[in-house]
């Protein structure tokens, strides 16, 4: 019920929001011909507020907003096109109005940094599976486990995974294990030490 | 080529710290890294043309006066806090004998008016921009602003923010004399 009452609140506060964010245009500026009262909204939210970041002049309450806002009607009225009007806008407050950053000199980097990491990281992945592939084939990485490394591990596994006695807990069946100390392997004691060598000798020479 | 996979995240990780050491450093930024440079800077003040205040207040002023020498423009309105904190170093400006011109940004005339008899009046001339539609032109984000002109009318500086003792002589004097030998 709680989680009910909770998400219905969450949805309300949503709307509300969705709302009031609509809101910060005023009919009292609205333009009496639709088609320019439409590019003018369009325009308006490619501009950024310049004292609220990361709003754009359609979306903001501040009084600099409605004031652009105004200016964007003036502009639309009085013949420009809409990149008449934008250029108007920049040429007083900078590139920075523009939410969409243009593609020009000081902004090469923005636009193709994120590409050319895209790039690199695809590049140097390629590089470490290949290396990695190469590696394998020439017999650098770990050799896979041999039939009697297999059988230990296997019965290691067997042995921690045996049921204990129901008066037992997991905790102390571990604990009289490890004070006992592991035996070693059933039937091959001799056999096992040499081949971990081995393989670690394969190991350290890579 | 293993060699490079080392070398390059060090180098492009210095590559970063350089940067952002230069921007931390830089003098005119480290101030406030929010701070946008002003398209107007190295173009003509724009075309305005601004009433009195009111009959008791010397104004009313255009793009055209601020021509023959350099000038200071100053955006100030009487309810904004950090304009009154700025007051003392615009009048200093003006006793130096520098040309003050005063924006009156969306403000009301007796407000304006009681501001300008209580606190001084350092203005050669003030402008009524009480729509802020001038101020749009000089691409004014926020009072106070203030803008140096050089005698051909042209904007070569433009500080955001109150004048504070330290702007005005780390600052604003240091770039009217710029623009004064200019």
């Amino acid at each position: 019920m709680k989680k009910v009452l909770t998400s219905l609140l969450l949805v309300t506060i949503f709307y509300a929001t969705l709302l009031t964010s609509a809101q910060a245009v005023n009919q009292d500026e609205f333009l009496d011909n639709p088609v320019l009262e439409a590019r003018a909204r369009e325009i308006s939210t490619e501009l950024r507020c310049v004292v609220c970041q990361n709003q754009s002049i359609d979306d903001s309450d501040a009084d600099i907003a409605r004031d652009l806002r105004l200016l964007v009607r003036e502009r639309l009225v009085a013949g420009d096109n809409d990149d008449q009007v934008v250029s108007y806008i920049v040429a007083r407050y900078g590139d920075f109005v523009l939410l969409r950053p243009p593609w020009q000199p000081n902004t090469y980097m923005l636009w193709t940094g994120p590409p050319i990491m895209a790039v690199v990281i695809a590049m140097l992945s390629i590089l470490f599976l290949r290396t990695h592939k190469i590696r394998r084939a020439v017999g650098l990485n770990p050799a896979p486990l041999s039939p009697n490394d297999r059988d230990e591990l296997n019965s290691l596994v067997q042995r921690i995974a045996a049921p204990s006695s129901p008066l037992l807990g997991q905790k102390n069946r571990h604990s009289a294990e490890l004070a006992k100390g592991l035996p070693p392997a059933a039937g091959r004691p001799e056999e096992t030490e040499p081949k971990a060598s081995t393989t670690e000798q394969g190991n350290s020479s890579s | 080529m293993l060699r490079l996979i080392v070398i390059l995240p060090i180098a492009l990780f210095a590559g970063l710290i350089g940067v952002m050491v230069s921007l931390l450093t830089d003098e005119d930024r480290n101030s406030d890294l929010s701070r946008l440079p002003s398209p107007l800077i190295g173009k003509p003040a724009p075309a305005f043309k601004l009433p009195a205040v009111a009959n008791s207040v010397p104004g009313g002023f255009s793009t055209e006066d601020l021509k023959g020498r350099v000038s200071i423009v100053n955006v100030f309105a009487s309810w904004c806090v950090p304009c009154l904190a700025e007051h003392p170093m615009i009048s200093q400006l003006a006793g130096q004998g520098v040309a003050v011109y005063g924006i009156n940004h969306r403000d009301k005339p007796e407000a304006a008016t009681a501001w300008l008899q209580r606190h001084g009046n350092p203005y050669i001339a003030v402008g009524a921009d009480w729509n802020a539609r001038a101020s749009l032109d000089w691409g004014v984000t926020g009072v106070p602003e203030t803008f140096i002109i050089d005698a051909d009318g042209v904007v070569t500086y433009k500080h955001v923010g109150p004048v504070t003792k330290d702007v005005l002589r780390n600052k604003i004097l240091p770039r009217l004399r710029k623009t004064e030998v200019r």
